[in-house]
C-alpha cells in the first residue's frame, strides 16, 4: 500500500468522527499567505515587513544566514510566535482567530524536542490522543495510524523504543512522524537537517522530498544552507536581516539574483565596486567591454560568478590582475585574482587543460555573464573585501 | 617497511597513571577520615538512639509510645506533614515551572527568596508568625476579634512548617526543569495539546524522579523540624506538641526510656525515607539515567 492511498484512508477515517462543515478544511492542504509581518524582540526587529504568499502543496524554502529572521518567521506560522504587526492568513482566515489546534500545523523541531520519557510510539501517537473525546479516534484506529507512519518513515519495529535510544537521523524520522500524525494542513520544518552528519543529511534530503510528493503537504522549511533549498525546494525565499530579498524558483534565484546578497549567499560570486558613466561601466576609471544597459550614471556593483568569465590574453578592456593562487576546484582551476589598480580579489574559473598559472602571472579577464546592481553598499561578499 | 614498527613488550606492567591520580596511601588515608567520620558522627548516635530506646525492653518501648500524649504527638506530627507536605508541593513545582519556563523581571530575587528558609534560623521564623498573628501580633486583634486562633495551634504549626520546607521541593526541581527548557511543551502545543494535558503528559513526567527526592526530602524535615514549630506551638501537652517537642519535654522530665523511644521513631522515619529513595534509584536507574541525565 502506498503513502498516498494511506494517507487519503486516514483523511476519509478522521472524516466520519467529525462534524461536516469542519470536515471540508480538516487535514486538506491550505494557501498560507504571510501579509506585511514585523517582530520586534526588546530593541532588535527580527521581521520588518514582510509579505509572502505559499501555494497549497508547494515546498518551500526559508533560507538566509542566522539572525536573518527565518526561524521567527516560521515560528509566527506555527502559532509559537506573535507578529507584532500585519497578520497571517490561513486560506481565508485569520490566523490570529485560530487556536493551534484549528491553524492544525505540523512543526519539526531543529533538536526534534521529542518527549524523552514517551516510547515512539507514544510520541507519534501523542497528537491524536491529546483530541478532544469527540474528535479523538479510537485506540485501535491510533495503533494503526502510528504503525502506519512507522512504516512510512522506515522505523517499523522500533515503537517501543525511547528517543534516547535512537541515532540522530531516526529521532528525525520520528519527529517527522509525529507531526505528520495530526494530518497537518501545512508542514514546518525547522533546520531539519541542521544536526545530523553529511552522508544522513543527503539521504534523508532526498526521503523528504519524497514523502513530500506523496502526501501532497504544503511544506516549508528553514534552511541556512544553500545547497539544501536549491535541491528540495520548489521555490526559495532568500532572507537576509530580517527582510525578504528575493522569492523565486531555484533557477531563477540563481540566474537572476535579486541583489549582490542574493548572488553572493546562492551559489558563488565576485563583486566589484563599478562606476556608470555615459552608457560606460568603469573599474578604476577604464572603461570595460561590457556591452549592456548600465543605466542611470552612478557607483554600482558589477557582479558576476567565477565560471561566467572568460580569459582575454591580450585585448584590452578586460579585468587585468596578478594571479595570487591557484588550486583545483572539481573539474575547473580556481584562480583568485588581485586586481592591479584597486588590489580588491576576485575568483575566476579557468579550463583544467589550459596551462598552469603561476603566482604573479599576469591574467584578463571579462565576465560573460554579469549583474549590476545600484550601488546600495550591503553586504558585499568575501571576494571583493579589499585586501 | 614493517619491521620498522616493532615496539618492545613492556618488561614489567606499567604503573596505572591517571591525570587525577593520587598516590596510593593519600587515598587510603582519604577514604580512612571519611569512614571514621561517619561513623563516630552518624553511625553511632544512630545506634545509641535505638539502643537506649530498646534499653528497658520491648513491652517499654511500645508502653513509651502508646502514652497518650505521646501518641496525640505521634498524629499531630503526621497531620502537619500530611498538609505541609501536598502545599510544598504544589507551591514548589509553581515556582519551579515560574522560573525555569519563564523570563520575568525580578527572576533573581525569586530564587534567592525561595532559598531564605534555608539561610533564616527557623527560630526567626517561628518567631516572624508569632509577630504577625500573636496576640500583641499585626494581626492579632482582628483574628481574636472573628475568633480565629493560629498561634499556639494547628494553623500556626502548619505555617511554620511550609515556611521551613519550602526550598525543598522548588531546589531540587529548577536545575532539571531549566535544563530540559521549553521545547517539549512547544512542540505538544504544536501538536494540539492543552494547557492541563501538556503538564500532565509532558512536563511533569519529565521531572517526576526530581519531585519525588524533593517530596520525600520535604517531608523528612516537616515531621523533624523543631525550631520554628516549637516557637508557635506553645507546648500544650496532648495538644500542640509535636515528635520532637514531645522528646525535648520527655527528656527534661528524665523520662530518657520514653525520649529515646519517640526519638527513634523520628529516626525510624528518616532511613525509611532513605531507603525509599535508595531502592528508587536502583530500581529506576537505567529509565531515570535515560531520561534525565541526572542524579
Amino acid at each position: 500500500m502506498d503513502a498516498r492511498l494511506i494517507n487519503e484512508e486516514s483523511f476519509a477515517a478522521a472524516g466520519e468522527r467529525m462534524p461536516a462543515p469542519v470536515q471540508s478544511a480538516w487535514g486538506a492542504p491550505v494557501d498560507v499567505t504571510v501579509e506585511d509581518v514585523v517582530r520586534v524582540f526588546g530593541e532588535t526587529p527580527a521581521l520588518h515587513g514582510v509579505s509572502l504568499a505559499i501555494k497549497s502543496g508547494e515546498l518551500v524554502a526559508l533560507l538566509g544566514p542566522s539572525g536573518s529572521g527565518k526561524t521567527t518567521l516560521l515560528r509566527i506560522l506555527a502559532g509559537l510566535d506573535f507578529p507584532d504587526a500585519g497578520r497571517v492568513m490561513f486560506g481565508g482566515d485569520d490566523a490570529a482567530g485560530l487556536t493551534v489546534q484549528q491553524r492544525n500545523v505540523g512543526f519539526v523541531f531543529q533538536s526534534y524536542a521529542l518527549f524523552r520519557h514517551m516510547r515512539v510510539f507514544d510520541n507519534i501517537a501523542f497528537g491524536l490522543s491529546v483530541r478532544p473525546s469527540v474528535r479523538r479516534p479510537a485506540k485501535d484506529e491510533i495503533r494503526r495510524r502510528v504503525l502506519e507512519l512507522l512504516k512510512l518513515v522506515q522505523l517499523d519495529g522500533l515503537d517501543q523504543r525511547y528517543p534516547s535510544q535512537l541515532s540522530g537521523g531516526q529521532r528525525q524520522r520520528v519527529a517527522l512522524a509525529r507531526a505528520l500524525a495530526i494530518e497537518p494542513r501545512i508542514l514546518l520544518l525547522d533546520e531539519p537537517f541542521g544536526a545530523l552528519d553529511a552522508k544522513v543529511r543527503r539521504e534523508l534530503r532526498r526521503w523528504l522530498r519524497e514523502i513530500h510528493d506523496q502526501t501532497g503537504h504544503t511544506t516549508v522549511f528553514v534552511t541556512h544552507d544553500q545547497e539544501e533549498a536549491i535541491e528540495l525546494a520548489d521555490r526559495i525565499v532568500v532572507l537576509n536581516n530580517g527582510a525578504i530579498e528575493q522569492v523565486g524558483t531555484p533557477d531563477e534565484i540563481y540566474d537572476n539574483p535579486a541583489s549582490p546578497f542574493v548572488a553572493s549567499f546562492i551559489g558563488e560570486s565576485n563583486a566589484l565596486p563599478v562606476v556608470a558613466e555615459h552608457g560606460h561601466l568603469l573599474l578604476d576609471d577604464r572603461a570595460l567591454d561590457l556591452t549592456g544597459q548600465p543605466g542611470a550614471s552612478g557607483p554600482k556593483t558589477l557582479v558576476f560568478r567565477p565560471h561566467h568569465v572568460d580569459v582575454l590574453g591580450t585585448r584590452p578592456g578586460g579585468i587585468a590582475g596578478s594571479v595570487i593562487s591557484e588550486r583545483r576546484h572539481g573539474a575547473v582551476r580556481r584562480l583568485e585574482v588581485e586586481i592591479s589598480a584597486s588590489h580588491y580579489r576576485i575568483e575566476v574559473d579557468v579550463r583544467a587543460d589550459e596551462p598552469k598559472s603561476k603566482k604573479g602571472d599576469r591574467i584578463s579577464i571579462l565576465p560573460n555573464r554579469w549583474w549590476l546592481f545600484d550601488d546600495t553598499g550591503p553586504a558585499l561578499p568575501q571576494a571583493a573585501v579589499k585586501s | 617497511m614493517a619491521d620498522a614498527v616493532v615496539v618492545a613488550p613492556p618488561s614489567r606492567p606499567l604503573p596505572r597513571i591517571s591525570a587525577t591520580g593520587e598516590k596510593r596511601w593519600v587515598r587510603r588515608l582519604l577514604i580512612a577520615v571519611a569512614v571514621v567520620f561517619l561513623l563516630s558522627f552518624i553511625v553511632l548516635p544512630l545506634v545509641t538512639v535505638f539502643i537506649e530506646a530498646l534499653r528497658t525492653g520491648i513491652g517499654a518501648y511500645f508502653a513509651a509510645l502508646s502514652d497518650r500524649d505521646t501518641f496525640a504527638a505521634i498524629q499531630l506530627t503526621l497531620l502537619i506533614a500530611v498538609i505541609a507536605v501536598p502545599c510544598n508541593l504544589v507551591f514548589g513545582l509553581a515556582a519551579a515551572w515560574a522560573i525555569a519556563k519563564f523570563e520575568f523581571r525580578g527572576k533573581g530575587f525569586l530564587i534567592t527568596l525561595i532559598d531564605l528558609p534555608f539561610s533564616v534560623s527557623p527560630v526567626t521564623s517561628g518567631l516572624i508568625y508569632v509577630l504577625l498573628f500573636g496576640a500583641q501580633g499585626w494581626f492579632g486583634p482582628f483574628l481574636q476579634a472573628h475568633n480565629i486562633q493560629i498561634i499556639f495551634a494547628l494553623p500556626g504549626m502548619v505555617l511554620a512548617t511550609v515556611f521551613v520546607t519550602f526550598p525543598f521541593v522548588a531546589r531540587e526541581l529548577i536545575p532539571i526543569m531549566e535544563e530540559q527548557g521549553t521545547r517539549e511543551e512547544e512542540a505538544a502545543v504544536s501538536l494540539g495539546a492543552s494547557g492541563w494535558r501538556i503538564f500532565f503528559r509532558v512536563t511533569l513526567p519529565n521531572v517526576k524522579w526530581a519531585l519525588l527526592y524533593g517530596v520525600l526530602l520535604c517531608n523528612a524535615r516537616a515531621m523533624g523540624e523543631f525550631g520554628a514549630v516549637s516557637v508557635v506551638s506553645g507546648h500544650i501537652r496532648g495538644k500542640t506538641n509535636t515528635m520532637p517537642l514531645q522528646i525535648e519535654i520527655l527528656y527534661n522530665e528524665y523520662a530518657y526510656n520514653a525520649a529515646f523511644a519517640v526519638a527513634s521513631l523520628l529516626a525510624l522515619l528518616a532511613l525509611v525515607t532513605l531507603a525509599i529513595k535508595t531502592f528508587l534509584e536502583w530500581r529506576f536507574a537505567g529509565e531515570i539515567a535515560a531520561r534525565t541525565r541526572r542524579h
